[in-house]
């Protein structure tokens, strides 16, 4: 297959052409998520685990604070995790890894928007929704985590927001660069469990990363899982000072920089070596 | 003198399907290797948080670190069973569905639930059953006893109740395939929610209390099951869960029935 997306003249006329086919795919996007509600609603509830883990924390916060936590910080910690969860994942992987397994990718690959672009606008179109869903959250974050919550102070608004960009575009790229490897091997699924894993212990989705073992506590505030969730969540309910969260958002975007120059490289390798079946 | 003949007839039909899973699972001895370590991998994500928690107080609204490591324990093994046996299969019913090649399955001359269930088999999952039996012997190793022969016997009860009702949730999930058709999401509920099934239940408080008791019983799953063995479980809480457990997997039946009566083939 000779792809229009990936041939090096593409640059700037593919930028154009992405710029200008974007309202479009939010618009599809869009449609796709209203045309699916019930599974809309299915994946929200999927995301349990921050509530069954606010549950036992509470119980062990019943007799006194565990740490920089009492009951109420972990209220807040664990909406906050919700939160940032709800409106940064995407799906993006079990969509790349299928198309790519069963040849719907040549079409897209024909198309003049580049792929990545089309996924990401397909993705970013859930967000309204997703922000609605998030909103009531919100509300009862504000009341837990009182004149501690970012959402107060303008500059710690901003570096939240900003966090949260980060956040969205590291899951992304990462899942693109996992999800890629389904051109080389035949089941990428296998290493996304392990990302999987790896996330769920160094990301503080399953318990504050201030409250793990140093031995843990170590790399975890190195690898990049800790800036997908741990460092939004933790800037919006107040647990960082304003230096310390600036320092850290810098080294965020220096991970999705990294990350991002990764998965197009293994990308455009993929696709040089894809041979599709069929049409 | 025609019970004998049946049951012969499917235990055959059984070995017949194990047989084929393992031959198609050896095939890939690479992806066995993968699959193991993730196994211990996903063990220790199972056990962090029970580390850490239990790390902070001595005790949790009454359970003591080994006592809630034999509760994980269940889960462990329970989650062997899921992921090894009664998933994998049931989830190649829903692209049946789906795709309509379902026809081939009830063409056949047995029963189309006992094929569908028996279909699919992931044997690396062994892996699970044994740090389930590590965890066991660690947990029961820093308790200083070990169960007596009656809480043994009351252990392998709730295990057999155990993962008929775990089958039965699923079952029931499956016939959802034939209403929804599109499937998969609810499947990662299941499981999503099953996760919350390595804590004793009675952690819970209220709202999250009831639903793991009477709406999805984790508490028949992994918390009786590991007061039987502990030889806590009360004798009119065995029993309501017993006649609980029994009921639901008749009625998953039925469901199952009705749902098949739905289905109208979509291939040619």
């Amino acid at each position: 297959v000779s792809l229009a997306a990936s041939s090096p003249t593409a640059g700037w006329l593919g930028l154009r052409h992405a710029v200008r086919a974007f309202p479009t795919l939010l618009r599809v996007g869009l449609a796709e998520v209203v045309a699916y509600r019930a599974e809309f609603l299915v994946w929200i509830l999927t995301t349990n685990m921050p509530l069954v883990m606010l549950a036992i924390w509470h119980a062990v916060a019943a007799d006194g604070p565990v740490g920089r936590f009492d009951q109420k910080q972990f209220t807040a910690y664990y909406l906050a995790v919700l939160v940032v969860r709800l409106l940064t994942s995407t799906w993006i992987i079990w969509q790349l890894s299928m198309e790519i397994r069963d040849g719907t990718l040549s079409s897209k690959l024909l198309r003049p928007v580049h792929p990545l672009v089309a996924y990401a606008g397909q993705h970013l179109a859930a967000v309204p929704m997703r922000a609605l869903v998030v909103s009531p959250i919100v509300v009862l974050l504000a009341y837990a985590a009182g004149d501690r919550l970012a959402l107060r102070d303008p500059k710690m608004l901003g570096l939240f927001l900003l966090s949260l960009v980060g956040a969205w575009l590291l899951i992304y790229f990462m899942m693109v660069l996992v999800g890629a490897l389904a051109f080389f091997v035949d089941s990428a699924l296998g290493v996304f469990d392990l990302w999987i894993a790896c996330h769920a212990i160094f990301s503080g989705y399953l318990v504050p990363l201030e409250s793990l073992p140093a031995w843990i506590r170590g790399p975890a505030n190195v690898l990049p899982f800790r800036f997908i969730l741990g460092f939004p969540v933790e800037l919006l309910v107040g647990l960082l000072d304003p230096a310390t969260a600036a320092r850290q958002l810098a080294v965020q975007w220096g991970y999705v920089l990294v990350l991002a120059g990764l998965a197009l490289l293994v990308w455009r390798a993929g696709v040089r070596r894809y041979q599709a079946f069929g049409g | 003198m025609k019970r004998p003949g049946l049951l012969t007839r499917y235990a055959r039909l059984l070995a017949l399907q194990l047989r084929m899973s393992l031959v198609s699972a050896m095939q890939y001895r690479g992806d066995f290797l993968v699959r193991g370590l993730l196994a211990v991998l996903g063990m220790t994500v199972t056990l962090l948080p029970v580390f850490i928690v239990f790390g902070q107080r001595a005790a949790v609204a009454g359970w003591s670190f080994p006592e809630a490591l034999v509760v994980v324990g269940w889960f462990t093994l329970l989650r062997a069973v899921l992921e090894g046996a009664v998933s994998p299969s049931l989830t190649a019913v829903v692209e049946h569905v789906r795709r309509g090649t379902l026809d081939f399955v009830l063409l056949k001359p047995a029963d189309a639930q006992f094929l569908v269930s028996t279909a699919k088999l992931e044997p690396w999952r062994v892996v699970d059953v044994a740090g389930a039996l590590a965890i066991f012997g660690y947990a029961f190793a820093h308790l200083h006893r070990w169960p007596a022969p009656r809480d043994l016997l009351a252990g392998a009860v709730f295990l057999g109740l155990a993962v008929l009702v775990l089958y039965s949730f699923w079952i029931l999930v499956v016939s959802a395939a034939f209403y929804v058709v599109k499937v998969d999401n609810l499947s990662y509920l299941f499981q999503s929610v099953f996760d919350a099934g390595r804590w004793p239940i009675t952690i819970f408080r209220g709202a999250l209390r009831f639903i793991f008791t009477f709406v999805f019983p984790l508490a028949l799953m992994t918390t009786y099951p590991a007061l039987a063995l502990l030889g806590k479980l009360g004798p009119s809480t065995a029993a309501a869960a017993l006649v609980g457990g029994l009921a639901f997997a008749a009625l998953s039946r039925g469901v199952w029935h009705r749902a098949l009566s739905m289905y109208t083939s979509a291939s040619s």
